[in-house]
């Protein structure tokens, strides 16, 4: 590992400014749970000049706001969020999803934002003995017509077929989760799913977090809680293993007619991949089983597989369609 | 550049010299004597350095050490008392919960921290939604206890060791 500058913020300005008057602020990183950037900065592949811990920063609360939504403190640890009582009350597809997601021991470490931050698990970024554009920008990508089993079928450029690997992140896309942000130019707020970028022309940027910028909070809508919501995730092991393919969903039915969908898919592409094709296919429509594979093959016509990954497109359509028919299983039918 | 840091091991407070990127696995078995805690994977996935921290379970592999001044930090070393043997490590050995003891004191600790993890109600991915009184099924006790692994596959004498300390714990 290199060497780095190390200091301690206390509060979120102290957090900024240490960045800001670090060496190189681009390159320089915040720390917090370091599950995923330390194993990075082990490997080689981050090698910031500067680190500035910010688990000391007061964003460690989960809070109901005025106007019913939840708040969720950025230095939230994934064990503690899971746990706490209004997410199991009112979004306990997040609760599960972060239960799907590592270990116990890697979820008491881990942070709310550290989750969003994640780097891909592609192999080929892990191995600087390969080409990647992720990596190395300009170097190719050896995962094209490699081994590329654990990769995109959704969204994917010439350049990367890397996915995201967070199970959280894809449970707050189909909550309509919004990251609050602070930076060198004030406060903002983003969507979760305009948070993570398609790799397109650029793969080495994952997020459209500016230099200097901090995740502070997520906000969970009032209007996504309560619904008849699951995660679903198909892995290589029962437990401890990146998924393959991940399902999350929320729906409200009212005799047999979906009123309200939300899916998102994980797994597949290099953000969490709302289905926004699928949920405009089944709002207001019959709770039927060809409804739901009709949806499901609409959302995954543009998928593109690779030599090894072509499974995970009619797996995905089987996991969508399976979820949705068990959430609406028992709602009454259509009059 | 060293920087002089300050832990508190094992209700001791210890004071080293280290660099910042020294991880808490490292300062413990290099820095500090307790070579109790093991080094498997270094990368989070096999939990050997599995350590207490405030009463909850971390991977020391990819904590720095800078990072935990001011934490409880208890190891292998520190779950006994007086001499005697922590319940936990009684019970692995009355189970043969290990054949050749890598991951043993990382089972161990992981285990202590898992049943004050199911006394407080927390939730895993196998428990029933809205569940707050839990039972350690086997189910229960395989999903907590993912994140370490026993290349001896002494699964089943773990287990069986876990089981009787929670058993013993039970109203």
């Amino acid at each position: 590992m290199n060497n780095f500058t190390f200091s301690r913020a206390t509060d979120t300005s102290s957090a900024l400014r240490l960045i800001s008057e670090s060496s190189e602020p681009s390159a320089a990183r915040f720390l917090a749970g370091g599950t995923n950037l330390i194993d990075l900065m082990r490997e080689g592949i981050e090698q910031p000049p500067s680190l500035v811990d910010i688990t000391l920063l007061p964003l460690s609360a989960v809070q109901e706001l005025p106007d019913g939504a939840v708040r969720v403190g950025a230095m939230v640890r994934n064990s503690h969020l899971a746990a706490h009582p209004l997410i199991r009350e009112r979004y306990p597809l997040l609760s599960q999803a972060i239960l799907m997601g590592a270990s116990a021991q890697l979820r008491n470490m881990a942070t709310t934002g550290g989750n969003l931050m994640q780097r891909t698990r592609c192999y080929y970024f892990y191995d600087g003995a390969t080409a990647c554009n992720k990596r190395l920008p300009g170097s190719g990508c050896d995962a094209l017509d490699g081994f590329n089993r654990i990769h995109a079928i959704l969204g994917a450029s010439p350049l990367c077929i890397a996915t995201h690997p967070s199970d959280m992140c894809v449970a707050l896309a189909a909550l309509d989760a919004n990251v609050n942000i602070t930076g060198p130019s004030g406060e903002r707020q983003i969507a979760i799913t305009d948070f993570h970028r398609l790799p397109g022309e650029t793969p080495e940027v994952d997020t459209n977090l500016k230099t200097g910028e901090l995740i502070t909070s997520i906000d969970l809508p009032a209007s996504t809680g309560g619904l008849d919501s699951t995660y679903r995730k198909v892995r290589d092991r029962a437990s401890y293993a990146f998924a393959l393919v991940s399902v999350a969903a929320a729906v409200r039915v009212e005799q047999g007619i979906i009123r309200e969908i939300r899916l998102a898919l994980g797994g597949v592409a290099h953000k969490p991949w709302r289905a926004s094709l699928a949920e405009k296919l089944l709002r207001g429509k019959e709770a039927t089983q060809e409804n739901f594979a009709a949806a499901a093959s609409a959302e995954l016509e543009p998928a593109r597989p690779r030599k090894h990954n072509a499974f995970k497109v009619e797996l995905t359509k089987r996991i969508i369609a399976l979820v949705l028919s068990e959430l609406t299983a028992d709602k009454g039918t259509a009059q | 550049m060293n920087a002089s840091i300050s832990l508190n091991v094992n209700g001791v407070e210890r004071v080293l010299a280290i660099e910042a990127r020294v991880s808490l696995l490292d300062a413990l078995r290099d820095h500090l004597g307790l070579p109790g805690t093991k080094k498997g994977c270094a990368q989070g996935a096999c939990g050997a350095c599995t350590v207490l921290v405030d009463g909850e379970r971390i991977n020391s592999c990819l904590a720095l050490a800078i990072q935990y001044q001011g934490r409880r930090i208890v190891t292998i070393e520190g779950l006994t008392n007086s001499g005697a043997l922590h319940p936990m490590q009684q019970a692995f050995i009355e189970h043969d919960g290990f054949q050749c003891g890598y991951c043993t004191p990382g089972q161990i600790c992981s285990a202590v921290g898992m049943l004050s993890e199911l006394r407080s109600g927390a939730p895993s991915a196998v428990t029933e939604n809205g569940a707050t009184s839990l039972e350690l099924t086997d189910s229960e006790l395989r999903e907590r206890m993912s994140g370490n692994l026993c290349r001896c596959g002494a699964y089943v004498g773990i287990r069986e060791a876990i089981q009787q300390v929670y058993g013993a714990n039970q109203p």
